[in-house]
């Protein structure tokens, strides 16, 4: 590493002497030894007074190493303008040189924009507005490509299919199951806890069987989905658009709707209803466990009485739920994948709105259903 | 750390890679590679596509590891260096990647300002003049200052990145295919600055290139990668006269040919100038 020596300054008034002030630097007035320790503070409390001060006659022949930085650093103290007594070391004449032929270079002005809070009201009101039409586009290119692929199943993108179904459904198994299975265990525990004050026990099949079909496992699905696959489409389409290959398939002739945005939103309708059937599966088990060691009620009977505890509507609800939801996150993650623009904070905050608005979208269709099928299934 | 004698140092290479391994799962890209880089010389190291060009510039950084052998960044192994010493390594040598690897967050202001204002003793207005002197090297105005990269055009991305390795006046610049995707006007004032950066700031230039004009005018000496290793290092002159299927390919095709009669043609006039 160079041991470059310290840059200093010195001033000396020398009013006595019939001469005019003198300033003589040396050292090496280079960026690195100049942004050491407090260097740059000593030598900015120097030039302050000196200001575009006149008759002043500038020593530099004694500074061993320069570059623009130190350069800088006078030519301001100067004024932007060589005074006219300056004695400079060979070659350390071109960075002065190329400040000159610089000249004044001022940043543009900002412009500010002052927003009332009516206009970001306003603002906000019509980005809901786009990003509704937008959704909506969407969800129609997504009908169309179905009904496309529908008429010519053989030319469909299978193989898209079967690996997203792979990457959303079977990927999925481990994190559904160990939290399907702690929720069971959790909502087993608590509910058997208050059902013995009223010596209800055997209700427990019933709290649990309606609870968990019908609302928590399709619910508790979609959002770990959600979080797991709805984020990585999002990111992946985000990634696609900065590395512009979005636009090298379209030069190619590859719809983007036919061959990423279809089979996404096709292999999560068809996954998340598989993955509710084994949340649903995965939480009982959790509650028959706890029930069994908190009411010591026999898992066989728990099985027994659960057809009749749970009519069949409430299971298809939930698998449809399923679909819904699983075809609601795959249209958000898609929706705000596309709309990434090609930079690093773009993608960071894209991905977050997806995952947000998807699991905001599916807890709001959640409540249309319990609307909905308020009358089916008890 | 304890400081190099002042003489023994400026005899000392800026960097030496000594029998240096790099393997990528089984196939191997350097094999027993030796590379010595004097100071204040322009080396341009060339090779076919696939024998690790970048990744030798990416060892230099201390960015990968090899699997052997050494890399010695002005006199330190890079490789044995602790954190704070690799950092202090790295603010003397400044990089500019292939794509330009800007940050896509920051405008192009804050994209040259970052690694000044990264020594948190510059004062904002010295920072604000440097930045725009910077961009005025390399050839743009005040008034891209506030874009962002994503806005850019692929050339004015290669200057916006050329301007931030020089940052810091490095005393050592990579540079990686610096003038592809340039114009050739641009790939001349290209050259242009680095000649000039080069005579007055006696920087050190590593720089891996395919473009044979830049090569002629620019480099001191070329280095030749092929066969695992260095095959071959000296002036172009030196170079061209080996006989070498890989250096009869590279430098005597159609376009190597022409390049060299323009070199030939240029060095003449400035000799004759010199003469005058």
């Amino acid at each position: 590493m160079p041991n470059a020596q310290a840059p200093t300054l010195t001033f000396s008034p020398g009013a006595s002497s019939g001469q005019g002030a003198c300033v003589s630097a040396s050292g090496a007035w280079q960026v690195q030894p100049l942004a050491q320790g407090h260097a740059m503070k000593a030598i900015i409390a120097l030039l302050q007074p000196l200001q575009g001060g006149a008759g002043v006659t500038w020593d530099l022949t004694r500074i061993d190493s320069m570059d623009h930085i130190g350069a800088q650093l006078f030519w301001n103290a100067w004024g932007k303008a060589r005074p006219a007594q300056l004695q400079l070391a060979p070659g350390h004449e071109e960075f002065f040189k190329r400040l000159e032929q610089a000249g004044a270079l001022t940043m543009p002005p900002r412009r500010l924009e002052r927003l009332t809070s009516v206009m970001l009201l306003g603002l906000a009101l019509l980005s809901f507005f786009a990003h509704a039409t937008g959704f909506i586009a969407l969800l129609g290119q997504v009908m169309q490509d179905a009904w496309r692929f529908l008429r010519h199943p053989m030319r469909g993108p299978w193989k898209e299919i079967s690996a997203n179904i792979y990457h959303a459904g079977f990927q999925a198994l481990g994190i559904t199951a160990l939290v399907g299975f702690l929720i069971g265990v959790v909502l087993s525990y608590l509910s058997a806890q208050q059902l013995r004050a009223f010596g209800g026990d055997i209700y427990l099949v019933n709290l649990l069987g309606m609870s968990i079909i019908r609302e928590l496992g399709p619910l508790l699905a979609a959002i770990l989905v959600a979080g797991r696959s709805g984020s990585s489409i999002t990111a992946q389409l985000g990634v696609m658009r900065v590395t512009e290959e979005l636009d090298a398939m379209l030069v190619m002739g590859i719809s983007h709707g036919f061959r990423l945005i279809m089979p996404k939103v096709l292999s999560l309708a068809l996954a998340m209803p598989l993955l509710v059937i084994w949340t649903d599966a995965m939480a009982l088990t959790g509650g028959m466990i706890s029930a069994r060691i908190e009411l010591g009620l026999s898992p066989w009977y728990f099985i027994q009485k659960l057809p009749d505890a749970v009519p069949l509507a409430n299971y298809m609800i939930g698998l449809g739920k399923g679909v819904v939801f699983g075809i609601l996150i795959g249209l958000v993650a898609c929706h705000f994948g596309l709309r990434i623009k090609p930079n690093t904070e773009s993608l960071g905050h894209g991905t977050t709105t997806s995952v947000v608005t998807a699991i905001t979208v599916v807890i709001l269709a959640d409540a249309m259903f319990a609307i909905v099928f308020s009358g089916v299934g008890f | 750390m304890s400081e190099p004698q002042a003489t023994a140092e400026s005899a000392a290479p800026e960097v030496e890679v000594t029998g240096l391994w790099t393997q990528f799962g089984s196939t191997v890209v350097h094999q027993d590679l030796n590379l010595t880089i004097a100071r204040g010389e322009i080396l341009s190291i060339v090779g076919g596509s696939g024998t690790g060009k970048t990744v030798l510039l990416r060892q230099m950084l201390g960015l990968e590891q090899p699997r052997r052998g050494s890399v010695r960044v002005f006199g330190e192994d890079i490789n044995l260096a602790d954190l704070d010493h690799l950092q202090q390594l790295r603010n003397h040598s400044g990089m500019l990647f292939q794509q330009g690897a800007l940050y896509s967050a920051l405008t192009v202001f804050d994209n040259v300002a970052q690694p000044m204002r990264e020594l948190r003793t510059l004062p904002d207005d010295l920072v604000r003049d440097a930045v725009l002197l910077k961009l005025h090297m390399v050839g743009l105005g005040p008034e891209h200052a506030a874009k962002m990269p994503s806005d850019l055009s692929g050339g004015m991305v290669k200057r916006v990145a050329l301007a931030r390795a020089l940052a810091l006046e490095p005393r050592l610049l990579f540079l990686d295919e610096p003038t592809a995707g340039l114009d050739p006007d641009l790939s001349e004032s290209f050259v242009a600055l680095i000649l000039s950066l080069h005579r007055e700031l006696g920087l050190t230039v590593v720089m891996v290139t395919h473009d044979l004009d830049t090569l002629f005018a620019l480099s001191t000496r070329i280095a030749v990668l092929a066969e695992k290793r260095v095959i071959a290092i000296g002036t172009t002159r030196d170079i061209i006269e080996i006989e070498h299927p890989f250096i009869k390919q590279f430098f005597l095709g159609e376009r190597g040919k022409r390049a060299l009669a323009v070199f030939d043609q240029r060095q003449a006039q400035t000799q004759k100038q010199i003469g005058e």
